[in-house]
């Protein structure tokens, strides 16, 4: 059974897109097909995170208005052969997504793909609604701080409201992934913890992504961290939430601070 | 809530962050429900009366205000002077 996963969050700047390449790149490592999505219409980037900004030929766009066949706007990812994109238009406006044709496009994409996985746009307008519209599960990407939590509650209430599933007396599956947390400014008390977080929104907790370089770093060079920093905590923790996703139990581990002993002994953060 | 976690998280801008999120988000989330259950209220109310009066819809106001232990709904309704005429 092919199943629709959005990422989303309201607020911007959180990781979603990262964490959709992220996730999208280890389901297809472990073997599942996967198309990503890409529904920020007008602001695109998931091709770049992906590293494949110069192949991009039609778009979701072009597909929904029948300009192009969706086998058409498909790129296949150069490192994994099960992973697929379905790019946004870049110059078109957003309005020119419909319902109706995104439902057909998600549709026919259930038919191929084991998983949809739709990028939302930051926001609560037409695109961020279109995206998560048909969605069975969602990874609401949080933030450990004020804003990016109330904006997340928010997005909760959409999706138990005005998905299809919502309305049709079902529930769409929610996941909280929080992401850029900072192990020693929650153990200073300068960041909500995980625990304020998950009581706050009253969510099962997907995964904890720490604050890393090596994510900067994939983005660089438009490559999903997980191929890119094999080893790296930041690939560990999108490891194991995927894992999480396709319904195994695995151990969560709250990231640490590690602090190395000449940093220590200046009372310096580590990097 | 651990020990550890009580007397590390005192006085942290953290504990202040959760404090005043929950607060927001209680408020906000009772809103939101609010604004749909009144709507509803308001159509199904106008419906019930239409059936019976002629009125103006825009003359038909749901409020409803929210108190700590109770909440009151206050539905008011104007209706033309001529005698009563049937819709139907």
């Amino acid at each position: 059974m092919a199943k629709v996963l959005v990422v989303t969050s309201g607020k911007g700047g959180v990781g979603k897109t990262t964490s959709t390449a992220a996730i999208g790149a280890a389901l297809a490592q472990i073997g599942q097909k996967v198309v990503v999505v890409d529904f920020d219409v007008g602001l695109r980037n998931l091709d770049l995170v992906m590293g494949a900004e110069r192949r991009v030929v039609f778009d979701l766009i072009n597909v929904v208005q029948g300009v192009a066949k969706l086998s058409q706007a498909l790129i296949r990812d150069k490192r994994l052969e099960n992973l697929w994109l379905l790019p946004a238009s870049q110059t078109r406006d957003k309005d020119a997504l419909t319902e109706e044709g995104v439902g057909r496009i998600i549709a026919e994409l259930k038919q191929t793909f084991d998983w949809v996985i739709c990028d939302s746009p930051a926001g609560i307008e037409r695109g961020a609604m279109l995206s998560m519209r048909y969605a069975d599960e969602a990874v609401i990407v949080t933030n450990p701080e004020v804003s990016s939590v109330r904006d997340s509650d928010r997005i909760i209430g959409m999706l138990d409201s005005k998905t299809v599933r919502a309305e049709n007396g079902e529930r769409v599956e929610k996941h909280i992934l929080v992401s850029r947390y900072d192990a020693g400014r929650a153990a200073r008390g300068e960041m909500l913890s995980i625990d304020d977080v998950l009581e706050i929104l009253a969510t099962p907790l997907l995964g904890i992504i720490p604050e890393s370089q090596d994510i900067l770093r994939a983005s660089n060079v438009g490559c999903p961290v997980i191929l890119n920093s094999p080893a790296s905590a930041a690939t560990r923790a999108y490891m194991d939430a995927t894992r999480r996703l396709l319904g195994e139990t695995v151990t969560m581990a709250v990231p640490s601070e590690r602090k190395g002993l000449i940093n220590k002994l200046l009372g310096r953060r580590a990097a | 809530m651990s020990l550890l976690r009580f007397f590390s998280n005192r006085n942290s801008s953290a504990a202040v962050a959760r404090e005043r999120l929950q607060i927001l988000l209680a408020h906000e989330r009772s809103e939101l429900g609010q604004s749909d259950l009144v709507v509803r209220l308001r159509e199904e109310i106008l419906a019930v009366i239409a059936r019976h009066v002629t009125l103006d819809p825009d003359k038909v106001v749901v409020r409803m205000d929210r108190g700590k232990h109770v909440s009151t709904l206050e539905v008011d309704i104007e209706l033309p002077n001529e005698p009563m005429a049937r819709a139907s």
